[in-house]
């Protein structure tokens, strides 16, 4: 090996060692942030908080909405709390949002990481109010009802459906949400008088299931489409259906007389 | 021997003299000018935002300070952001709101014109906490366990702006020790402490400078926006005796080449922090704040015959 393709090996062997630890060190900082992001879906948000990867991304971690809150609710994540540090979030069993109508901590915000086209505070989601119906009081029987009291969409985001009651004549009054028209403002959080609150605020993804677009609910007027399904004809041979009642038909009840 | 021989000459003839600490108090307080300075604006900053939060200070019925450094507004007015944290969201490809880009726009402009790092060394808050590191580990005599090339940091600088785009996050802005504190003093510090720990004990027991000087990102950013800033230390020439005194107070010693900086008659790169400790050092006030436009035309008109 003469001398210069011994220095041309030492330079490429130095640029793969620069680019490796480059690479190390991007792999384990990549994962700090990923870690991070992950606890983002424990946080509840300000009014008006983009979806979360959006959100996570344009949140410069100011605190401008949280000087703003009039009521103290916001907070910024300090590193150890569960949520990414430095973003706005907000505990709604010690404070909830009063939905302000003229929604300061959207305004505050210089980023856009709260969307400036929430222009009413009913439209915000911040979460939603999930009630745990084996320690809710009124589902126990009892006549509580104070999340529906103090829900600022009474009847809307929060209704109160009568029950009949296995053992009794008289019916249970029982709180339910409603996800159209909840805020996730958590003042129910707050009020609900069990020693850990049976309603609570979470992230809908937590919660929130998805039937999948395949399902059509028949019965319901709202569901315009009820029989898209089509088969498919068949090719060559196999067309020509046989005789007589295909299999699976409801042949045990032939000949019953249904007059 | 005469005692004549026995003192050392300078490049320009003159005897070498080195830095005598001042035995007054205004002697000293003369000598720290620079520091007291920094320390006090570095303090206000963050009382400010403390103020506005947590005491409600208001000037003109208007918040006085709102935010944090990373992105604030002054009497509900002005908007004033980082850049460098704006800078790594729009890589993430996401556009934002005018008003945080006119904030970056506007600390971009005053530090283009004052120096990039003067925000190192007059605003940010984890600079007294690595110059407490830097003191301590001087008085006790503590040497580098490790060292790195100063020029680290650049790396970090682009694997910042790479790990933005790739992530989909501010890369920086997610784990920086420097926003976790100044956040931390206005809005709660959780275990934000740890961070600035972390630092504390790298610069005192691992690397002298190590945090700034060696890694710190934003730093980085800072000393390429500093690279044609108008304020500088201006370096003259024909009264430098080579005594070295201002690289061993400098955080930054590379910045001070005598050689290029007696070419230039200033401290040119945007490495240089603009702190002032060099000035104050000085035994022969070879170096005072300038401007790089006066510097130049000054410079000029000198006659070369007395350069060494």
């Amino acid at each position: 090996m003469n001398k210069s393709e011994k220095a041309r090996r030492q330079f490429l062997t130095r640029i793969g060692q620069g680019v490796a630890m480059a690479a190390t060190g991007g792999l384990v900082w990549s994962y700090l942030i990923k870690e991070q992001a992950n606890a983002a879906v424990l946080a509840i948000r300000p009014p008006g908080a983009l979806d979360e990867p959006d959100f996570l991304a344009k949140c410069i971690k100011c605190g401008q909405c949280v000087v703003d809150c009039p009521y103290d609710t916001l907070m910024l994540a300090a590193p150890g709390d569960q949520a990414p540090i430095g973003t706005p979030f907000f505990k709604p069993r010690d404070i909830p949002c009063y939905m302000c109508e003229d929604i300061p901590c959207v305004k505050a915000c210089p980023t856009g990481a709260l969307d400036p086209a929430l222009t009413s505070i009913d439209d915000a989601r911040m979460g939603l109010a999930v009630i745990d119906i084996e320690n809710c009081l009124s589902w126990l029987g009892l006549r509580c009802e104070l999340c529906y009291r103090v829900c600022p969409l009474m009847d809307k985001a929060i209704t109160i459906e009568t029950n009949p009651r296995k053992i009794s004549k008289h019916a249970m009054f029982v709180p339910l949400v409603h996800s159209d028209a909840c805020t996730g403002c958590g003042m129910c959080e707050e009020a609900c008088p069990t020693q850990e609150a049976a309603i609570r605020i979470l992230d809908p993804s937590l919660v929130q299931g998805k039937i999948g677009e395949h399902y059509r609910l028949g019965w319901k007027s709202d569901t315009k489409v009820t029989q898209d399904f089509k088969p498919v004809p068949r090719k060559g041979k196999g067309t020509k259906r046989p005789e007589g009642p295909a299999p699976g038909q409801d042949y045990l009840n032939e000949g019953i007389s249904y007059d | 021997m005469t005692s004549e021989q026995k003192v050392k000459l300078g490049p320009n003839g003159k005897p070498i003299r080195y830095y005598q600490v001042p035995k007054t108090l205004g002697g000293k307080l003369k000598a720290w000018r620079y520091m007291i300075l920094r320390r006090i604006l570095q303090f206000s900053t963050l009382l400010l935002f403390y103020g506005t939060f947590n005491w409600e200070w208001k000037l003109f019925e208007r918040p006085v300070l709102s935010g944090n450094l990373s992105g604030s507004e002054v009497l509900g007015l002005i908007p004033l952001a980082d850049p460098f944290a704006v800078l790594q969201i729009l890589l993430t490809g996401h556009w934002l709101e005018n008003s945080v880009l006119i904030g970056a726009l506007i600390v971009l402009s005053v530090y283009a014109l004052i120096g990039g790092r003067v925000w190192c060394s007059w605003v940010c808050p984890i600079n007294p906490v690595t110059d407490f590191a830097g003191w301590l580990r001087n008085k006790l005599g503590i040497t580098n366990a490790i060292n790195f090339n100063r020029n680290l940091r650049y790396t970090i600088l682009a694997l910042t702006l790479v790990l933005s785009v790739l992530t989909g996050v501010a890369a920086f802005e997610w784990v920086s020790p420097i926003s976790m504190a100044h956040r931390g003093v206005v809005f709660g510090l959780g275990l934000g402490w740890m961070a600035v720990a972390g630092i504390f004990l790298f610069d005192l027991m691992v690397l002298k400078h190590g945090w700034c000087g060696h890694v710190c990102p934003l730093g980085a950013f800072y000393a390429q926006v500093g690279r044609v800033a108008q304020l500088r230390i201006a370096f003259d020439t024909p009264t430098c005796t080579h005594c070295g005194e201002c690289a061993r107070v400098c955080p930054e010693p590379q910045v001070l080449n005598l050689k290029k900086a007696s070419i230039a008659h200033m401290v040119a790169s945007g490495e240089c922090t603009n702190c002032g400790r060099c000035i104050t050092v000085c035994p022969e006030d070879t170096l005072k704040f300038d401007l790089r436009s006066h510097i130049k035309r000054s410079s000029i008109t000198e006659p070369e015959s007395v350069l060494p």
